[in-house]
C-alpha cells in the first residue's frame, strides 16, 4: 500500500465512508460532461426520478459528434443522430442547470482541453468524466478517472462514484529530451517500455528532470495517455509550473484567495517519503521521435529503430498481437517507418490539440506545402485554442501551407462527424489511439506520431523525421530565421 | 427511490468464445453506433465490424455462429481503450449474463459491475480449454456460479477468480451503486465542507 503519495491526500479528502460492498465512496469535485455517454445516464436519472446533486461542480460541452466545418454548425445540424445528441445535452443541461459551453460559447471544445484552459482542473480534486482519456487532468495534480454511463448516473445522482483504491506506481522519467523531441514522445516511450496493459490496477505517477522539464500542455499530452498504458489515471505533483500556468485563469480564484488556494495545492503534492508500491525508471535521455507501427500504442518505436519481428516479443500474446498488427499495417519487420506512404494528416485531440502543438506544427510547415496526395486537417482542441492560434496567425501558416483549418472537436480521433478515414487509408495522427476501426474505417491505418511529426508527413507524403525541417535556414523552425537576421 | 437490486449468485447458458488479446470497445461497439440516445439497439452492432465481410454479409464470426449463447470467453486485457459502456451494454443484450476472461481492462469490468454481469477471470490455458470445449460442444451448458468461485461445463469443474468488490456487491444484491451512495447524503455534505475548494466556491 502506498503512503503520503499524492493519490493517497486526495483520495483521503474525497472518500466519503467505506461501502458495505468494500469499495470507497468517492465525492467527485469535477464532473465532465459530453453529448455521447450522458444522455441515457440523464435517461436513468428520470427513471428514478433523482436530480443532479452538484449541478454547480458539473460543466458540460460538446465534442465527439460536433462539426468541424463552420457551415456544418448550423443548427439543426444536417445528421439527425448528432442533432438529437446535441439537443438532448442542451435540453438536460438547461433543466439540471448545469453550465454547458455550447457552439456560440466561445468555449466550446474537447472536455479535456476545455476544462484545463479554464481553470476547472486544479490540483487536489477528484475529476470525473464518461471518458477514458480523464486521466488528462492529472497533470495539474489531480485524480482523473473514466468513466462508464453508470457511474455518470452515480456521479449526478450522489456527486460519488464507488471505487476501489489503486497501486502507486511512481514512473521516474529521467534525462533531457533533445530539439524536436517532445512530451508524446515521452509518454509512448513509457508505453514502449512498460506495455499496454503494464498499468493495469496502478495509477502512474510522472515524475522525474524529463517530467518537472515539460510545461503544463506537454503534462497534460503525458497523463492524457495514461489509459493506452493500462493505467486508470495518471498524475504529476503539482509545482511553480501548475500555479503559474493556474493563474489568471477564469476558475480560478484571484488575489488572497489564489494563495489560500494554493496551500492546499501545495499541502497535496506527495510527499518526500512517500511510499509507493512500485518504482520504475524510464530512461528518456537523446530519445529520438516515436511513431506507432502497429495497432495498439504500445507496437511503437524510436523513428530512427525498424518494426520489430514478432519473435522478439517474449510473450505470446506480444507475438500475436506483432502478426496481426503487421498484416494490417502492411509493414514487415526490419523495415523503417520512415518512408511510409501517408494519405491523410490529422492534428488535434486531447493529445495534441493545444496552442504550443500547433506551433510545433507550425515551425515545419513554415515555407513548405502539403503533398498533393495528402488530406491534411488541423483541429483545435477547443474554439479558444483556435481563437489563440488565430491571434497568432498561425492558422495562416496551416491555410497557406494546404492545410484546411477546422472548428473545434474530437473529429477524425474517432470519426463520430464527418471526418473519417476512408478505405484502408494511412493516417499520421497525434491522436491517441490506433486501433483498427477507430478512424472511422476498418480497413483504415494509422500512426501516432508528435505534431511535428504530423506537419512533416504532410509536406512529404510519407513518414518523415520533422527534425529536419527545424534547423533549415530562413524559411525553417523559429531559431533558423534569428540566425540568419543577426 | 427504486431501485433494480438483485441478488446475482449463478449465471448459466451455452458459451461462446471471443479469442484475442487486448480486444478493444471499438472494436466490441464501433463509435459510428455511439450515436443513439439510448443503449436500446446497442446488440445489432456488438462486434459489427468484425461480424462482417467486405460486402456487409455475415462471416463466420463466434458471435455469428453461437447466436443464443449466455457466457461469453475472453482472453486477456478485454475491454481495453474507452470507457464506453456501450460495449457491455452491447453485449449484455445481445445475451451475454456473464463473461470468463483471462483478464479486463478496469473501466470494463467496472461497467460490467455496474450492470450485474460477472466477469470471473482464469489462466490462459483454462480459459483456451473452455474456447476450445465450446466450439465442440455449442450447445452445451456453462455454470459461473459467483458465490462459489467456480464455472462448471461439461464434467469439468474450474476455479476462477472474481474480483472482491464485484463478487460482494453481485451476491449481496448491492451492484446498485446509486442507491447505495444516495443513502450517505449527510456524509457527503460533511465531506465537501471540508474542501477547500467547493465550498464558498469561485
Ligand atoms: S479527442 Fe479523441 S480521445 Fe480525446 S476525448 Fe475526443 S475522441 Fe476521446
Amino acid at each position: 500500500m502506498s503512503e503520503g503519495t499524492l493519490y493517497d491526500k486526495v483520495w483521503d479528502r474525497h472518500k466519503v465512508t467505506e461501502l458495505p460492498n468494500g469499495q470507497d465512496q468517492l465525492f467527485i469535485g469535477l464532473h465532465l460532461v459530453h453529448e455521447v455517454t450522458s444522455p441515457q445516464a440523464f435517461g436513468m436519472l428520470r427513471e428514478r426520478d433523482l436530480e443532479v446533486a452538484y449541478p454547480d461542480r458539473t460543466f458540460a460541452t460538446t465534442d465527439h459528434i460536433a462539426p468541424t466545418e463552420a457551415d456544418k454548425r448550423e443548427r439543426p445540424l444536417a445528421d439527425d443522430q448528432a442533432e438529437e445528441m446535441l439537443s438532448a445535452l442542451e435540453r438536460n443541461t438547461d433543466e439540471s442547470g448545469i453550465t454547458f459551453f455550447g457552439f456560440e460559447s466561445g468555449k466550446q471544445g474537447i472536455t479535456h482541453v476545455v476544462a484545463p484552459e479554464l481553470g476547472l482542473s486544479q490540483p487536489g480534486m477528484t475529476v470525473a468524466c464518461g471518458d477514458s482519456h480523464t486521466a488528462t487532468h492529472g497533470a495539474f495534480g489531480s485524480i482523473g478517472v473514466g468513466i462508464g454511463t453508470s457511474q455518470i448516473r452515480d456521479v449526478f445522482a450522489t456527486g460519488c462514484i464507488a471505487a476501489d483504491k489503486q497501486k502507486v506506481r511512481r514512473i521516474e522519467v529521467e534525462g533531457e529530451l533533445g530539439e524536436g523531441v517532445y512530451a508524446k514522445d515521452v509518454i509512448m516511450k513509457i508505453i514502449q517500455d512498460l506495455g499496454v496493459d503494464g498499468g493495469v490496477g496502478h495509477v502512474y505517477e510522472y515524475g522525474g528532470p524529463a517530467i518537472e522539464a515539460l510545461d503544463m500542455e506537454g503534462r497534460l499530452a503525458v497523463c492524457n495517455m495514461s489509459i493506452e498504458g493500462g493505467a486508470r489515471a495518471g498524475y504529476i505533483n503539482p509545482d511553480e509550473t501548475t500555479y503559474e500556468y493556474l493563474k489568471g485563469r477564469e476558475y480560478v480564484p484571484e488575489g488572497e484567495a489564489f494563495e489560500e488556494r494554493k496551500a492546499y495545492w501545495e499541502s497535496i503534492a506527495s510527499d518526500a517519503d512517500a511510499e509507493y508500491d512500485d518504482v520504475v525508471t524510464v530512461d528518456a535521455d537523446g530519445i529520438d521521435p516515436l511513431v506507432t507501427w502497429g495497432i495498439n500504442p504500445g507496437q511503437v518505436i524510436e523513428i530512427s529503430d525498424v518494426v520489430p519481428h514478432p519473435d522478439d516479443f517474449e510473450a505470446r500474446t506480444d507475438r500475436e498481437a506483432a502478426e496481426q498488427a503487421l498484416d494490417h499495417m502492411a509493414v514487415d519487420p526490419g523495415q523503417s517507418m520512415l518512408g511510409y506512404d501517408v494519405d491523410v494528416a490529422f492534428l488535434g485531440t486531447c493529445t495534441n490539440g493545444r496552442v504550443s502543438d500547433f506551433e510545433k506544427a507550425a515551425a515545419v510547415l513554415e515555407g513548405h506545402t502539403v503533398d498533393e496526395g495528402v488530406r491534411a486537417l488541423a483541429v483545435p482542441g477547443s474554439e479558444s485554442v483556435r481563437t489563440e492560434c488565430e491571434a497568432r496567425g498561425l492558422d495562416e501558416v496551416f491555410i497557406n501551407a494546404g492545410f484546411q483549418w477546422r472548428r473545434a472537436g474530437c473529429s477524425m480521433c474517432l470519426a463520430m462527424n464527418d471526418d473519417s478515414l476512408e478505405g484502408d487509408e494511412v493516417c499520421a495522427s497525434s491522436s491517441n489511439r490506433n486501433f483498427i476501426g477507430r478512424q472511422g474505417s476498418k480497413d483504415g491505418r494509422t500512426v501516432l506520431m508528435n505534431p511535428a511529426m504530423v506537419a512533416a508527413a504532410a509536406v512529404e507524403g510519407q513518414v518523415a523525421d520533422a527534425r529536419e525541417y527545424l534547423d533549415e535556414g530562413p524559411t525553417g523552425g523559429a531559431g533558423g530565421v534569428e540566425e540568419v537576421a543577426d | 427511490m427504486s431501485g433494480d437490486d438483485q441478488h446475482i449468485t449463478e449465471v448459466s447458458g451455452t458459451g461462446v468464445p471471443i479469442p484475442g488479446d487486448d480486444v478493444d470497445t471499438d472494436q466490441i461497439l464501433p463509435a459510428k453506433f455511439m450515436k443513439e440516445v439510448t443503449f436500446d439497439n446497442m446488440a445489432d452492432y456488438l462486434f459489427y465490424d468484425a461480424r462482417r465481410d467486405d460486402d456487409g454479409e455475415f462471416n463466420d464470426h463466434p458471435l455469428n455462429r453461437f447466436e443464443g449463447a449466455s457466457i461469453a470467453v475472453v482472453n486477456s486485457n478485454f475491454g481495453c481503450g474507452s470507457s464506453r459502456e456501450h460495449a457491455p451494454q452491447a453485449m449484455m443484450r445481445w445475451g451475454v449474463d456473464g463473461v470468463v476472461g483471462e483478464s479486463y481492462a478496469e473501466i470494463f469490468r467496472d461497467n460490467c459491475k455496474s450492470l450485474g454481469i460477472p466477469a470471473v477471470t482464469a489462466d490462459h490455458e483454462t480459459v483456451t480449454e473452455l474456447q476450445e470445449w465450446i466450439e465442440a460442444n455449442p450447445d452445451g451448458e456453462i455454470d459461473i456460479d459467483v458465490e462459489d468461485e467456480t464455472v462448471t461445463y461439461g464434467d469439468t469443474v474450474i476455479d476462477v477468480d472474481i474480483d472482491d468488490a464485484m463478487r460482494e456487491a453481485l451476491v449481496d444484491g448491492i451492484w446498485d451503486t446509486t442507491s447505495l451512495m444516495y443513502s450517505n447524503r449527510s456524509k457527503v455534505e460533511e465531506t465537501v465542507a471540508d474542501l477547500p475548494y467547493a465550498e464558498g466556491d469561485d
